[in-house]
């Protein structure tokens, strides 16, 4: 017998801080404005997606100790841009990163149980990590926490929240005229927390929300990262858009969730992705090549390789080859507020690499900086991508795709338009929403029901 | 002498405080209550619309970082009353885009919360309302709710009177950090000048980098370097509104705050209290700026007056006990209520922050019924002669202190 059909699920990310967006284009709007997100939410619901995602950043970038300017930069708050497009859409789910070490779990665990009950029941959390003192320079407690810390206080964190989530049952107010009584039980919402790194009791004050509590989403790619979704997330977000790396971490983290009682099905593995769109596959790979060289100018590129090199390359042509002299590797990293500091961690070796690579390819600085960068994960027609994103999920190398187009705020409506219709032709992607919330859009169990059947076998 | 002389009232400002049921600790025992909806989006929805249909300038609503209580300082364990409530931010963002005209202005607790993140969460809010944010800034004293952080224990005092050289340290060492806190989010909400985004597609740069700010804040109790995450918000700077009781709380408002909420019982008081507060403006070299101070006022409203003072007492019996509270109860007509603002005007109020006894009945009570009645004195806008919150209160978008 076949293996069933396996169904999308699919997400919309509104780029921020980022250079993905090509804001150097005519049809870019406003980043900012809230009329922007309010045309990508309706986008995003419109083709029945399961959820619209935004990132966070709570510093400007640094590099060579300016804040760096050549990227799209500036955004809003999540939480307050998730209530409000909450009031422009009924039933996209609405997923907001927030950091686990600059904020604090009574209140971030108010702000999700808010968002969940104006929502009714639309709110999800991409808990992230983040240590470095640059950022915490922002804040009252300071950049202190140290790098072997932060999945102790993500988890400590977490932990905490669901105690605050789980203070109150749902059944509490009773809200009775004739004899009364508002609440059931006076200790509703009681909770005490004693750990490492949170020591905290009291009264939780926000009643359970619809969700119960918000969907859990993890970004981690790390060892700890991966533990940690296996153990507490119901979808992470991966950066393994294509099919061999995909399979390999879809297996690798779906094999991690035994150990942890959980099921299979019970965490979603998304990757990000990006797309271009062409009436031929000849339009969509010319008009692919554009976008990477408008992502990818000449001093974007000697940015990115100042990345690696940690050193001044000003002085070098990007359209000539490779610097000669190799990355200051005992310096202080000249980027800050960049999440993928970590992400070259041999560069003498990814130097030594990428002089060959271009040597081999006659590429220039910007084009080893297109070749070696940003992946465009699907590029063609829209019946190659419907069926490409469909053949991967079947493959076992996702549960489906947040989509990142390179244009904001339009940049998801032609995907709705012809990719959408495909998907649902060919039986993989909702007609219509089958239920209110995002656990329903998901396929995850109320932490109520989970508990009831717990208790019952 | 009746000072509503239909002839030269000036124009009063009115905003209405929104919170739960409303403020009578029983309010929720009414028909027109809805308590079971206190937690949904709709509910605060119909609350703004109303009183945006009422021409108000903004609505407050309030919020805590701890259950409600009957006791000042600590938590009860009451089973009659409200208990619960949403973040404040989050549900003035979700009825902004429902609203198009009305300010929003939610609490915020200075005490336990991060300048950075309200800075960036009220200029967003003044993004989703184009124009229409603010934030009522707020201290906390409790025990209970320090205990709910765990960063921080403050000394036990046994109320906020000021008598005591204990209690006094800790209320003004409060207040302190709540100034130190608004100039914090305000240099923020200045740190991008307007044009900062430039998008100059011929040297690739999105934002120009001279126009972003670090504010390289330094407190007693924190330091925010920024610049902020999110571009100056649309009003340049949010309203900026505080309540105040007494001399620390009122420099506050001189000192940081765009409208004060202030407590007066009488004309006398109110004048009183307007004239220290313009005093503390000076001694802050803030004299020229313009300082909205409001009273607040806690209202039963009814076309028969004899029906609103009759409710007042049900509900009084309902709760047990006569509510009293900070701000002076008024129980009357429309007109009658009308008499009284026009009266307190006289003291140099610019406007009132009325308290509506039971939402669902005096709020539309006022929208209805208090607002006609001024228009026909003259006192009061008959349409919305601006876009933005700062606009109707007649204050002009600062320059960026930063821009050279």
């Amino acid at each position: 017998m076949s293996k069933p059909l396996k169904q999308i699920h699919l997400a919309a990310h509104f780029p921020g801080v980022n250079n993905t967006t090509v804001w150097s284009d005519p049809r870019a709007g406003s980043h900012i404005e809230f009329s922007s997100f309010t045309h990508f939410a309706r986008t995003a619901e419109r083709a029945k997606f399961d959820f619209l995602f935004l990132a966070e950043g709570l510093r400007l970038r640094e590099q060579g100790g300016t804040i760096y300017d050549l990227d799209v930069v500036g955004r809003p708050d999540t939480f307050t841009v998730l209530a409000a497009l909450a009031a422009v859409t009924e039933r996209l789910g609405l997923t907001g990163t927030i950091n686990s070490t600059f904020n604090e779990p009574y209140e971030v665990a108010r702000q999700f149980a808010s968002l969940d009950h104006l929502s009714d029941g639309r709110a999800a959390w991409n808990v992230v990590t983040s240590w470095d003192a640059f950022t915490g320079e922002n804040f009252r407690r300071g950049g202190f926490l140290p790098q072997e810390d932060r999945y102790s206080r993500a988890r400590e964190f977490l932990t905490t929240a669901h105690e605050l989530f789980d203070s109150w049952q749902g059944d509490e107010i009773l809200a009775d005229r004739a004899t009364g009584a508002f609440l059931r039980d006076a200790k509703a919402g009681s909770f005490v927390h004693t750990g490492k790194h949170f020591d905290i009791h009291g009264r939780f004050n926000v009643p359970r929300s619809p969700q119960g509590r918000p969907v859990i989403f993890q970004a981690g790619d790390s060892e700890e990262g991966r533990e940690f979704a296996a153990a507490e997330a119901d979808a992470i977000f991966s950066r393994h858009a294509q099919r061999e790396q995909g399979q390999a971490f879809y297996a690798d983290v779906k094999s991690r969730l035994a150990k942890y009682g959980r099921r299979a099905d019970q965490l979603l593995i998304l990757p990000a992705a990006t797309f271009v769109l062409g009436d031929t596959e000849d339009e969509a790979r010319d008009t692919a090549r554009e976008v990477r060289r408008q992502q990818v100018s000449g001093a974007t590129a000697l940015k990115h390789l100042e990345f690696v090199w940690n050193r001044d390359l000003s002085a070098y042509d990007p359209e000539g080859p490779l610097p000669e002299i190799d990355p200051d590797v005992d310096a202080e990293h000249i980027s800050r507020g960049r999440a993928q500091v970590r992400m070259y961690r041999d560069p003498l070796a990814t130097a030594r690499e990428w002089r060959e690579l271009a040597e081999a390819n006659k590429w220039s600085i910007r084009d080893l900086v297109i070749e070696t960068g940003n992946r465009q994960n699907f590029v063609g027609t829209p019946e190659t991508v419907a069926r490409t994103i469909d053949e991967y999920v079947q493959a076992d190398a996702a549960d489906g795709f947040i989509l990142v187009p390179h244009i904001t705020p339009g940049g998801l409506d032609e995907f709705a338009d012809k990719v959408v219709p495909l998907l649902q032709e060919r039986g993989v992607f909702r007609a219509d929403y089958e239920g209110t919330t995002l656990r329903d859009h998901l396929g995850l169990t109320h932490p109520d029901e989970a508990r009831e059947s717990r208790a019952a076998s | 002498m009746s000072p509503s002389s239909p002839s030269s009232p000036a124009p009063l400002h009115l905003a209405v405080a929104l919170d739960g049921t409303g403020w009578h600790p029983a309010s929720w025992r009414e028909q027109v209550a809805r308590p079971r909806d206190l937690f949904t989006a709709g509910y605060w929805a119909d609350l703004v619309t109303e009183a945006e249909r009422g021409l108000l300038d903004f609505v407050t609503i309030e919020d805590g970082l701890g259950p409600q209580s009957s006791r000042l300082l600590d938590p009860d364990d009451r089973t009659d009353q409200v208990r619960g409530r949403l973040d404040a931010v989050l549900i003035a963002s979700r009825v902004a885009p429902l609203t198009r005209h009305i300010g929003l202005v939610p609490t915020t607790v200075a005490t336990h919360t991060e300048p950075f993140h309200i800075s960036k969460a009220i200029a967003t809010l003044d993004y989703v309302s184009t124009g229409r944010a603010g934030l009522r800034v707020q201290i906390t004293a409790r025990q209970n709710e320090a205990a709910h952080f765990g960063r921080r224990t403050l000394p036990r005092i046994e109320s906020y009177d000021h008598t005591d050289p204990a209690t006094r340290a800790l209320i003004t060492d409060l207040f302190d950090e709540a100034a130190d806190y608004v100039e914090a989010v305000r240099r923020l909400w200045d740190s991008w000048e307007d044009d900062a985004e430039i998008r100059d597609a011929a040297t690739g740069r999105f934002v120009d980098r001279d126009k972003l700010h670090h504010i390289d804040f330094e407190g007693r109790r924190f330091s925010v370097r920024g610049p902020s995450i999110t571009p100056r918000p649309p009003q340049g700077q949010p309203l900026v509104a505080a309540l105040a009781h007494a001399t620390v709380p009122y420099r506050l408002v001189a000192r940081a705050a765009d409208v004060g909420f202030v407590t007066p019982h009488d004309t006398d008081r109110a004048r009183a209290i307007v004239q220290e507060i313009r005093a503390e403006q000076e001694a802050a070299g803030r004299g020229a700026d313009p300082l909205h101070v409001f009273a607040d006022l806690l209202v039963f409203l009814d076309d028969d007056p004899a029906e609103a003072r009759a409710r007042r007492a049900r509900l009084d019996d309902l709760a047990g006990e006569p509510h009293s509270g900070d701000a002076r109860i008024f129980a009357g007509s429309p007109a009658e209520l009308a008499d009284l603002l026009q009266e307190f005007q006289t003291a140099g109020l610019s406007g009132f922050r009325l308290r509506p006894a039971v939402a669902g009945h005096d709020l539309p009570a006022i929208s209805r019924g208090l607002v006609p009645e001024l228009q026909r004195r003259g006192a009061f806008r008959t349409a919305y002669e601006a876009d933005t919150l700062r606009g109707l209160l007649g204050l002009t978008r600062p320059a960026n202190r930063y821009a050279a």
